[in-house]
């Protein structure tokens, strides 16, 4: 009994061990460096700051970060709803492979993915010089750029809302097809509002990660300043020119994007009541 | 009109989960599909509504062949075990949903929509979500939302069956007198044979896939069709090989007469009205007799008594 007790409650000396290790952590490895860059880039007051992040080049990296979510989040939530919804609901075989595969852009590095995209798009590779030959060009574009944010933020939305799927079951599914309602409307009006939280989060983790793609984007984009250069890379570029008060802009900026990003989502989950 | 399913069989891998099944349900009654875990009742009530598709047979709705039409186009009402709410609506939404569907007019689907919340005796709850209510509650909203579409049949499946004793125990009542009201043709999945005899006018008795016997409540108690009806409607001793007796058809008695037995008694169980008392014959049978309580105390029995025991009506099946 007391024993049991013990290891329910731990002792106050534990008890504040505990959330020292844990708050510890975070500060040293998280809190710390993130708050060293704001510090380090407000140093020298917020004029050539504000400079540094209103140059053209740094409107277009911005800019060009913005289409890069804007394409690549819309994009997987759709796929990674009807994905979820066929893996879940679904039988058919082969479907532990597809289910193995969903995951393979967590596995592989980005770095690899930019590469193999330039291997299947490249100048040389299987598409590449046919769609040259139409006009369309893939690497060194914000079109490759795109199919490589694509790329390392798929998974997100599947892999939340796959959880979600499985506990709401299907039996209110089957309720409103008794009631009458076709596959369609029992899509809008029954699963999706049932599945929405675990979109929302598969939403925003995505848009963290392609706010912050920096590996397979990079090998794509040529890194050309002004025409295929995103936030990530733009603080790389700065960085390697010494120019560390605009290195420092453009990640407080990222930072900050991100941190709307996670707030928003905060902020629209009612918190009153969970259904 | 009403019901009818013919040579309905479905196979899920190696079980087979309905064999040959043939049942009709008359116009306007209220009938129960009773039978233990596995009988296959499930199966043959959501074959009926559409939400699986049997392998062979057909399913017949007042009049139309339904077989191969989906759930969606054969304006069943089903009401599940786990009520199946549609959490992000408030009970009001989820009466009106089959409604909405159709396009109705809103001031129609408003009236409609009070009109069954009034029925299922859920008025004041309109704007509550279904995470505020009791299972009870939620089993009623359940109910007028499959009520609100008109469908030509009701089918609910293990309708109480989450529910605790009492609630369950209402509710059965409560469905007898609604169904009373609206009269539309029901069908309803239980393994609790009482509950059958409680709500239902008529009873098809499953086994292992099959039918083992249609009938009336009184009908089944009395004259069973065989050795596995007499059990799961009601308590059974086995006297003999193919003899089978009711625990209330066993005379207890102080002296030995014609055709009795000697039996010791093991224990008396008072269940109010009545005792129970569980016997150990000669040959080492044990068996149970059901007498009222003002017998047991004018034969004073107590445990460890030798007494004498017959049947005073016992079937027998040959095996």
């Amino acid at each position: 009994m007391s024993a049991s007790a013990a290891v329910a409650t731990p002792g106050r000396p534990s008890r504040i061990g505990l959330r020292l290790v844990a708050l510890g952590y975070l500060a040293l490895l998280l809190a710390l460096p993130v708050g060293l860059v704001f510090y380090r880039t407000f140093e020298s007051g917020v004029a050539p700051v504000w400079e540094a992040v209103t140059t053209p080049e740094a409107m277009h990296a911005f800019y060009l970060t913005c289409v890069m979510v804007a394409i690549a989040v819309p994009a997987n939530t759709v796929f990674g709803v009807v994905c979820a919804i066929v893996l879940v609901r679904h039988r058919f075989r082969g479907k532990n492979v597809v289910n193995a595969l969903i995951d393979l852009p967590f596995a592989i590095s980005p770095v690899v993915i930019g590469l193999a995209l330039l291997l299947v798009y490249g100048r040389e590779g299987w598409f590449g010089g046919w769609l040259l030959d139409h006009g369309i060009q893939v690497i060194f574009s914000p079109v490759g750029m795109v199919l490589a944010t694509i790329f390392v933020s798929l998974p997100f939305v599947v892999r939340e809302v796959m959880p979600v799927l499985r506990e709401v079951g299907d039996e209110q599914e089957q309720a409103a097809s008794t009631l009458g309602a076709n596959g369609w409307q029992t899509f809008w009006r029954v699963t999706l509002p049932a599945i929405r939280w675990g979109v929302g989060y598969g939403v925003v983790l995505a848009t963290a990660r392609a706010l912050g793609e920096f590996g397979a984007v990079s090998v794509v984009s040529g890194k050309l300043v002004g025409r295929t250069e995103t936030l990530p890379l733009q603080v790389e570029e700065r960085f390697q020119r010494f120019d560390l008060t605009g290195a420092y802009s453009a990640a407080v900026v990222l930072a900050l994007m991100a941190l709307v990003v996670v707030l928003s989502m905060n902020l629209l989950k009612p918190k009153d009541r969970k259904v | 009109m009403g019901i009818s399913a013919h040579d309905v069989t479905k196979r899920f891998g190696d079980f087979q989960a309905l064999d040959r099944v043939s049942v009709d349900v008359p116009d306007g009654s209220l009938t129960a599909l009773l039978g233990p875990s596995g009988s296959g009742k499930s199966t043959l009530l959501r074959i009926i509504s559409g939400l699986d598709q049997p392998d062979s047979g057909s399913v017949v709705i007042a009049g139309r062949d339904v077989t191969g039409l989906p759930a969606q186009k054969r304006g069943v009402g089903f009401v599940f075990q786990h009520y199946a709410a549609f959490k992000h609506m408030t009970v009001e939404q989820n009466v009106a949903f089959g409604l909405k569907i159709r396009k109705r007019p809103k001031d129609q689907i408003r009236a409609r929509v009070h009109e069954l919340l009034g029925l299922v005796q859920l008025g004041g709850l309109a704007g509550r979500y279904p995470s505020q209510l009791s299972g009870g509650q939620r089993q009623r909203m359940a109910l007028a939302r499959a009520l609100a579409v008109e469908p030509e049949v009701l089918l609910l499946d293990e309708p109480f069956g989450a529910l605790d004793a009492r609630v369950r125990k209402d509710l059965r009542q409560w469905l007898r007198e609604l169904h009373e009201q609206v009269h539309v043709t029901t069908i309803f999945v239980t393994h609790d044979q009482e509950e059958a005899m409680e709500v239902a006018q008529q009873i098809v008795v499953m086994n292992e896939g099959r039918v083992e016997q249609v009938g009336g409540p009184r009908d089944l108690y009395e004259h069973p069709a065989n050795r596995f009806v007499m059990g799961f409607v009601g308590p059974v001793n086995h006297l003999g090989d193919d003899e089978l007796v009711r625990p209330h058809d066993i005379e207890v008695m102080r002296e030995p007469a014609d055709t009795t037995t000697r039996a010791m008694i093991e224990r008396i169980v008072h269940l109010g009205f009545e005792v129970r008392v569980e016997l150990l014959l000669d040959d080492g049978r044990q068996v149970q007799a059901q007498i009222t309580r003002e017998q047991a105390e004018d034969l004073g029995l107590q445990a460890g008594q030798l007494v004498f025991v017959r049947p005073s009506r016992s079937m027998v099946f040959t095996s």
